[in-house]
């Protein structure tokens, strides 16, 4: 600081710094016990309609019934879970949902890395047209498109085998593919912006070597991008897996819904109490709360990673 | 996490590089960005325009293109003149925006709470995103029970009888809560990524100036939040013109919980299937829409394109 340097000025600020800091943590204490007050009580606000969810659907029904909801006692378990599972055949909704999310999940990290390789590795002119097309499809309320999409899996003729009424409409194919159609905006955005960010050496040397694009997409850049498709891959999941429009309206068969929106049609099928609800919604929360425990951070990072850059 | 790109390489080398692509190399490129950009044209592009296109159009649905009608605007002056349900729906869907934007300055608040150096703030960050991994329809049965008229969570604790879901006064109000639920943890985690990638120097900087909380951050950490507050804005707007699960498993969007979304669906789903008027109520929600995507793709584009370095 000081030009003359001055020795004794240097400890005297030092302890002046100190004292200040001292002095400010002294004060803020306060400050510190409402700043936990109040976050406690948003925890405790926040965690209530889940609590409220859970102690629901560990009472059976004849309980709450005797002693109404808001009430302790009687028998907790977890008859309401199987009850809700074997009666609403929850297996089956459970596979329509694998059939639907594992390949779309697959198939937008694949093609939304095509796109993002394409357009940040090399120089263009509809790069940034190309960019701009896939961000703005994403942000559109499914809503604006669902009529004509609807019509159109209508007229799309599909073979038998793939579904036996002989449209899109109604078929997982069409469902699939308008998952995919939709997230790779979402996923190209964040994949190019994470592959700009390698340096261009290293496609550089494999060039020179004589390495065709795809080998320097497949053993150089995709190898690079695995922390990135890492967290889109589990955000791509929750994304899919708690879909409820687009099976709604494109799905009109209830046995071919996957669980999220098949929940609808089972509440008052075989849900007919709030405590096999209850169980019924927190079973088919069940994969996003899994995924809540084991893979957060990825989630996290995902959500982040898209945002952070745009 | 937020890594700042390097900027689009310069001219000359680029063209170095491109003249050593092979003819195979350049097919290969054209296939891996057609693919995806054809599947993406045709299922969402080929349908906004086909949206608009249609609006202009009296079509039951059955038969060929050629029974299409065109009827030029009446979709539309039918819509803003005598269809009962669309203002309700724009005004629902406005305060839908309203309450998700405050909503957002909760997220952002809580954010900037928990990115003190402060004890639990991992416990705390984690229960309040928590809602963020459940969809809405899922949130529509928790809040349903909380609601529930007689067994309900919040009647039984306020010791009221208030029919929360069925009032078509307050059930708006009872379905932003639980939206916001869901909403406040989305837009904190978003904005503590942010904060955490601030530069600390930023603060300091302030704190030597001898700016104090509030200043700081008003004067130093919200401007530099900027890139970020300008997803948030779009997000917030986005979902508030999404939303249509929660209301759907609540009643169906009936009773005072209409909105644009759920006027658009019912036009095919419901036991009339009326395409050119759907389509034309579509087309007012794209509207809607476009003023919230157009400025943030002009302000991200600009930004990133002309190497200016916005994240």
């Amino acid at each position: 600081m000081a030009a003359t340097g001055v020795d004794v000025g240097a400890p005297r600020t030092e302890a002046a710094a100190l004292r200040e800091r001292a002095r400010r943590a002294r004060r803020l204490r306060p400050q510190r016990v409402v700043l936990h007050a109040f976050l406690i009580a948003t925890v405790l606000i926040w965690i209530a309609p889940l609590a409220w969810t859970v102690y629901t659907s560990l009472r059976p029904y004849q309980d709450t019934f005797r002693l109404g909801y808001f009430s302790i006692g009687g028998h907790y378990g977890f008859s309401n879970f199987s009850h809700a599972w074997s009666q609403a055949d929850l297996v089956r909704f459970y596979g329509n949902t694998l059939i639907v999310t594992v390949p779309a999940v697959v198939l937008t990290l694949l093609l939304s890395s095509f796109v993002a390789f394409a357009v940040s590795r090399f120089s263009w002119k509809l790069n940034v047209a190309v960019l701009i097309v896939f961000t703005a499809g994403n942000l559109l309320p499914q809503q604006v498109i669902i009529t004509p999409l609807y019509r159109l899996f209508l007229m799309i003729p599909l073979p038998a085998w793939m579904n036996p009424s002989g449209t899109l409409y109604d078929s997982y194919w069409g469902l699939i593919a308008i998952h995919v159609a939709f997230q790779v905006g979402f996923c190209t955005f964040v994949l190019s912006n994470y592959m700009r960010t390698i340096p261009h050496e290293l496609t550089e040397a494999a060039l020179i070597d004589g390495a065709s694009v795809w080998r320097q997409f497949w053993r150089i850049i995709m190898p690079l991008c695995r922390p990135a498709l890492a967290a889109l891959a589990t955000l791509e999941f929750i994304f899919v897996y708690n879909d409820f429009f687009w099976a709604l309206v494109l799905i009109s068969t209830g046995d071919k819904r996957p669980i999220t929106s098949a929940l609808a049609n089972l509440q008052g099928l075989y849900f007919t109490d709030d405590n096999l609800i209850a169980a019924g919604a927190l079973l088919a929360a069940l994969p996003t709360l899994i995924v809540y425990l084991t893979l957060q951070r990825q989630f996290v990072r995902g959500l982040t990673l898209g945002a952070t850059k745009g | 996490m937020a890594t700042v790109p390097s900027p689009t390489p310069a001219g000359p080398r680029t063209r170095r590089r491109a003249r050593k692509l092979t003819r195979r190399d350049k097919v290969v490129l054209s296939v891996m960005v057609a693919i995806p950009a054809l599947l993406h044209i045709a299922l969402v592009w080929v349908p906004t325009f086909g949206s608009i296109a249609l609006s202009f159009s009296r079509w039951e649905g059955v038969g060929g293109f050629d029974t299409i009608q065109w009827i030029k605007t009446l979709n539309y002056r039918q819509i803003f003149t005598i269809y009962p349900p669309f203002w309700p729906a724009v005004q629902h869907n406005l305060i839908w925006l309203g309450f998700l934007f405050l909503a957002t300055g909760f997220g952002l608040f809580l954010a900037v709470q928990l990115d003190k150096q402060l004890r639990f703030t991992r416990f705390y960050q984690s229960v309040i995103f928590l809602p963020v991994m459940l969809s809405l329809a899922i949130v529509g049965f928790i809040w349903r029970l909380v609601y529930s008229h007689d067994d309900g969570l919040l009647n039984n604790l306020l010791g009221t009888h208030v029919d929360w879901l069925g009032n078509s006064r307050i059930n708006l109000w009872a379905a932003l809560v639980a939206s916001g639920w869901r909403h406040v943890g989305y837009i904190m985690i978003i904005y503590l990524a942010g904060l955490k990638a601030l530069d600390p120097s930023l603060r300091e900087a302030a704190a030597i100036d001898g700016a104090n909380e509030w200043q700081s951050f008003r004067r130093v950490v919200f401007p530099a939040l900027k890139p970020i507050n300008v997803v948030v804005l779009v997000i917030t707007a986005i979902e508030a013109l999404r939303a249509f699960d929660l209301v759907y498993v609540i009643n169906k969007g009936t009773n005072g919980l209409e909105l644009l979304s759920v006027l658009v669906t019912n036009n095919i789903v419901g036991e009339a299937s009326r395409i050119g008027f759907g389509s034309a109520l579509a087309v007012v929600l794209l509207v809607i829409s476009l003023a919230f995507i157009i400025p943030y793709l002009v302000v991200y584009f600009r930004g990133s394109f002309a190497g200016r370095g916005a994240r």
